[in-house]
């Protein structure tokens, strides 16, 4: 049959998909130098990486990642771009100790997670195809319904104490007109 | 090409792009921009070794980075006023120009 022959290189080209996407928008967001096109960069990122948790089978999460992400931590950073720094960064003149450090840093990281890449090779897992479909929206439902109910409470609480923070900072220094 | 060593891989590229994004730039809403970044990193690690892992049916990696989601979220709500704030007392977002917190 000529679908199942074609089935492979159509998943490693929208896996291929997703990672450009999400590096690209990762590449933007850091080297740009005007902020509305690096918020530009998260949110296509973060389109890119929605991509890649579909592709791990978990489509609720991509939903969420799209939704949260997209629909309010970059409209979040507009608003703060629009109320707090228009302008450009300063060229930087003499910061070359710093990107050095950063360049060391960068590479470290990289370093430690292709490190941990490399102690997860030694071990090759794969995923059982009848637990295939276990990430879907009822298990995960159920489960913060039972198992993670106190968690699930926790993090609500955290969100409305963020709230009233941040609406607790940012109000002082407003006048009337 | 979808084995746990590539999404391990990705992860890793992001989050270096993320860390240089954070050391390198000076704006304090880039700064939280990189700091994003990380965070997506974290989840996408989370995410394939729960799915790459012994037991994905106890859904654990999904809800710990539902949480971290929810986390980073709320954390962009509380840095982006802290700048704001910070804009309106110093009338810069410059992370080198903002350098003492008795202004």
């Amino acid at each position: 049959m000529n679908s199942s022959s074609a089935a492979p290189f159509l998943l490693t080209l929208v896996f291929s998909v997703a990672v450009l996407t999400a590096m690209g928008g990762a590449l933007i967001a850091v080297l740009s130098h005007r902020i509305i096109r690096s918020v530009c960069g998260l949110a296509l990122c973060c389109l890119g990486l929605a991509g890649l948790y579909y592709f791990l089978r978990s489509p609720f999460l991509a939903l969420m990642e799209i939704l949260i992400y997209i629909g309010a931590v970059c409209v979040t950073i507009v608003f703060a771009v629009m109320l707090a720094e228009p302008d450009e960064p300063v060229p930087r003149a003499h910061r070359v100790g710093s990107l050095v450090w950063a360049s060391v840093l960068a590479v470290a990281g990289v370093l430690l997670f292709w490190g941990l890449t490399r102690l997860t090779a030694q071990a090759p897992v794969t995923v059982p195809a009848s637990r295939a479909s276990d990430g879907s929206v009822a298990a995960i439902g159920l489960a913060l319904l039972t198992t993670y109910g106190m968690a699930f409470e926790m993090i609500s609480l955290v969100l409305l104490v963020a709230i009233l923070g941040a609406l607790a900072v940012a109000r002082p220094g407003r006048h009337k007109p | 090409m979808s084995t746990l060593q590539s999404f391990l891989i990705v992860s890793a590229l992001l989050f270096g792009i993320g860390l240089t994004g954070v050391l390198t730039r000076r704006n304090a809403i880039l700064v939280l921009l990189g700091i994003e970044f990380m965070l997506n990193a974290a989840n996408l690690n989370f995410i394939a070794f729960w799915r790459f892992g012994p037991n994905p049916e106890a859904l654990t990696g999904v809800m710990f980075a539902l949480f971290a989601i929810a986390v980073a979220a709320a954390e962009a709500a509380v840095g982006l006023a802290l700048v704001i704030a910070i804009y309106r007392h110093a009338r810069t977002a410059n992370l080198d120009a903002v350098e003492e917190l008795k202004g």
